[in-house]
């Protein structure tokens, strides 16, 4: 068990700069999710971490020691692959003692290990499988396995779900986030994929071109985005960004979307918002989530406008509209029983209280 | 116009059941027949020896039927297996063939790995490079090296110009080369993340390649070692060229030197001896087979 801290960490493949300075403390016991898209940098910062890739400026810290220069194996991780990466011509006992027998463990620590490991994960009756006899989801288990046995300061996730059909994935998920809760040990895990991230993460760290955009909690990252990036990633559907403007109207300040909607913001988002120049290009972020049918009674802060639907995705608690703003696609959630059909004009409600508002230029949440 | 009439004729488009198996049918019949063609070409030569190895020396040259054992006798098989020189040969190629298959693994190996693994600066030339060399034939190489060889004994005093172990070091030139090359694609196509796995689990670049990249590759190791034994067991020229004392020769050499006096072919022994020269890769072979093509067509799937 150890906390692990990068500091200006770098990665230069050549001229091009895969990590561009991260800094990231993860704490003792803590279950750390790098997401971004391909290309983030995400798991080039997992493989600095775990001693795959050199490091070409700033420290990596394990338990306060700067790993740097230490080889992989002397780093005390262990580290479970997209492609589960199992010996195949070893059983799965075999695979999951392999670290222990090459540091020369005593047979009987050694089996009393993988016997916990394997009961741990649910696979006691596989232990004398070969690799090729398992099922994808139970070599993920003996990837994680072999991890387990090892008891390593941290544990690396490298996509390890991936592989695996979307139904296995929701399990895997859950079976993983038991396993954190029993070993507790500091946990590194890559993902693409921000539901993944969400229900596995204490903290998220978000990344985008070699840099983190943010860190911090699941709940923190969708309802408090610093960014346009974070908005749009977290959250599916993602959040629509509305082109808009501020306006003073008669001593309220108002938000204009098009010539013909506007709605006066509600008092705490006003006072927010009021010191922002009224000439700035501004983004309106909603999520689908606060894009919902017009009821009778509407709260405050809640605004309704007309629209006709383009399409409509019933998901069964929700159906899904699919409609064009003055240009702009967006996304909104209804109720299934709200009555929206493909093509037919509906009466939408806007949640202002839910709000984003956000830079055009910068892409700073404001 | 109130009736109206369904035509309930046969569809127009005539749907041709089976047209599939038909294919399939025609593409095994053409098969069957090159490959018969192909196995009397390359199986009547080997017929043609046994036949002529159970004749005696009498009825070779008597104009009967080339094709026929009238008068079968195993003379030859005895004369050969009773005769020390042969044996010696015969002795003389397995020790060539057992060191020489040793000293290649032990060399491209190690090398396959190197090259497909440990990026370092030039490996990639390195592996091109080390292919090239097996491109360069054993007619343009044996003059010079039996300079290299006739100055090294000049210098040194050690003369290892026909001596039969002289080949353990001139055959590795072709072995090897092509060994490492077969190792380099089939180690290339085990995944990377099977070596990281290793190195971080504590294993050594040595352990890696002893306790995974080995056991994974074996079918192409064998590939590869069948392929160094046939090499070594067949060559001809280079034995030819530096080896000349009767108890240095090897098999292939061996038979041809002392079976043919002069201008008398004692074709009986030649083709007993020939027979009984294949025999062991022959075994090899037989015991090895699917091994030898899973090696061989490794790295086409993955898996």
């Amino acid at each position: 068990m150890a906390d692990v801290a990068l500091r200006k960490v770098v990665k230069r493949y050549d001229d091009v700069e895969a990590v561009r300075g991260i800094d990231l403390d993860i704490a003792d016991h803590e279950f750390i999710v790098l997401v971004g898209p391909s290309g983030c940098g995400k798991s080039t910062t997992l493989r600095m971490i775990a001693g795959l890739e050199d490091i070409s400026d700033g420290d990596i810290m394990i338990g306060g020691d700067i790993v740097n220069d230490v080889p992989p194996k002397d780093r005390d991780i262990a580290m479970v692959f997209q492609n589960y990466a199992l010996y195949p011509h070893m059983t799965v006992a075999e695979n999951m003692s392999f670290g222990l027998r090459l540091k020369h463990y005593p047979k009987a620590e050694i089996k009393a290990r993988v016997t916990e490991a394997a009961r741990l994960l649910d696979i006691t009756d596989l232990i004398d499988r070969k690799p090729k006899q398992l099922s994808g989801g139970q070599r993920q288990r003996v990837a994680m396995g072999r991890a387990i046995v090892r008891n390593p300061k941290v544990f690396l996730f490298d996509e390890p779900l991936s592989n695996l059909d979307a139904k296995l994935r929701v399990q895997m998920r859950i079976e993983i986030k038991k396993v954190h809760q029993k070993v507790r040990t500091t946990t590194v895990y890559v993902t693409h994929d921000q539901v993944e991230a969400m229900t596995l993460a204490d903290r998220v760290v978000v990344m985008n071109k070699g840099r983190i955009e943010q860190i911090g909690t699941p709940n923190e990252l969708y309802h408090r985005p610093a960014t346009r990036f974070v908005a749009g990633f977290i959250g599916s559907p993602a959040m629509n960004f509305l082109p808009c403007r501020l306006e003073d109207v008669g001593g309220t300040l108002q938000i204009r979307l098009t010539d013909r909607i506007a709605f006066a913001l509600p008092p705490a988002r006003a006072a927010r918002y009021n010191s922002l120049p009224r000439t700035d290009k501004l983004l309106l972020g909603l999520r689908p989530e606060h894009l919902t049918e017009a009821h009778a009674h509407l709260g405050p802060g809640v605004e309704t406008f007309d629209t006709v639907l383009d399409v409509t995705e019933p998901m069964g608690m929700e159906t899904l509209v699919y409609f064009v703003l003055e240009g702009t696609p967006v996304c909104g959630r209804v109720d299934p029983n709200a009555g929206a059909k493909d093509g037919a004009p509906m009466r939408l409600a806007m949640d202002l209280n839910n709000m984003h508002l956000l830079n055009e230029a910068t892409g700073v949440v404001l | 116009m109130s009736s109206v009439t369904i035509d309930k004729a046969a569809p127009t488009r005539t749907v041709k059941l089976g047209s599939m198996s038909r294919d399939r049918k025609w593409a095994l019949r053409w098969s069957y027949f090159f490959l018969t063609l192909f196995a009397i070409f390359s199986l009547l030569p080997p017929i043609y020896m046994l036949i002529t190895s159970l004749k005696s020396s009498a009825e070779i040259s008597a104009a009967t039927n080339p094709w026929w054992v009238f008068h079968p006798t195993l003379e030859n098989y005895v004369g050969l297996l009773t005769s020390n020189q042969f044996l010696r040969f015969f002795l003389n190629s397995a020790l060539v063939s057992i060191f020489v298959v040793t000293i290649t693994m032990l060399i491209s190996v190690p090398a396959a790995f190197a090259l497909a693994r440990m990026r370092f600066w030039g490996s990639a030339t390195l592996a091109t490079g080390v292919f090239l060399t097996y491109l360069i034939p054993d007619s343009l190489l044996f003059i010079p090296l039996f300079k290299v060889f006739a100055q090294f004994g000049d210098w040194t005093g050690i003369q290892l110009i026909n001596r039969w172990y002289v080949l353990l070091f001139i055959y590795p030139t072709l072995t090897v080369p092509f060994c490492t090359w077969i190792m380099i694609g089939y180690f290339a196509s085990i995944p990377k993340e099977l070596d990281e796995a290793a190195i971080i689990d504590g294993a050594s670049w040595f352990q890696t390649l002893t306790r995974i990249f080995i056991p994974v590759a074996l079918p192409g190791l064998i590939a590869a070692t069948i392929f160094a034994f046939t090499v070594s067991w067949a060559q001809f020229l280079y034995p030819l060229v530096f080896t000349t004392s009767t108890d240095q020769l090897v098999l292939p050499v061996g038979i041809i030197t002392t079976l043919i006096k002069g201008d008398v072919f004692n074709w009986g022994q030649i083709m007993t001896g020939a027979l009984l020269g294949a025999a062991p890769p022959l075994i090899i072979y037989a015991f090895l087979m699917d091994y030898y093509i899973a090696g061989l067509t490794a790295g086409a799937t993955k898996g």
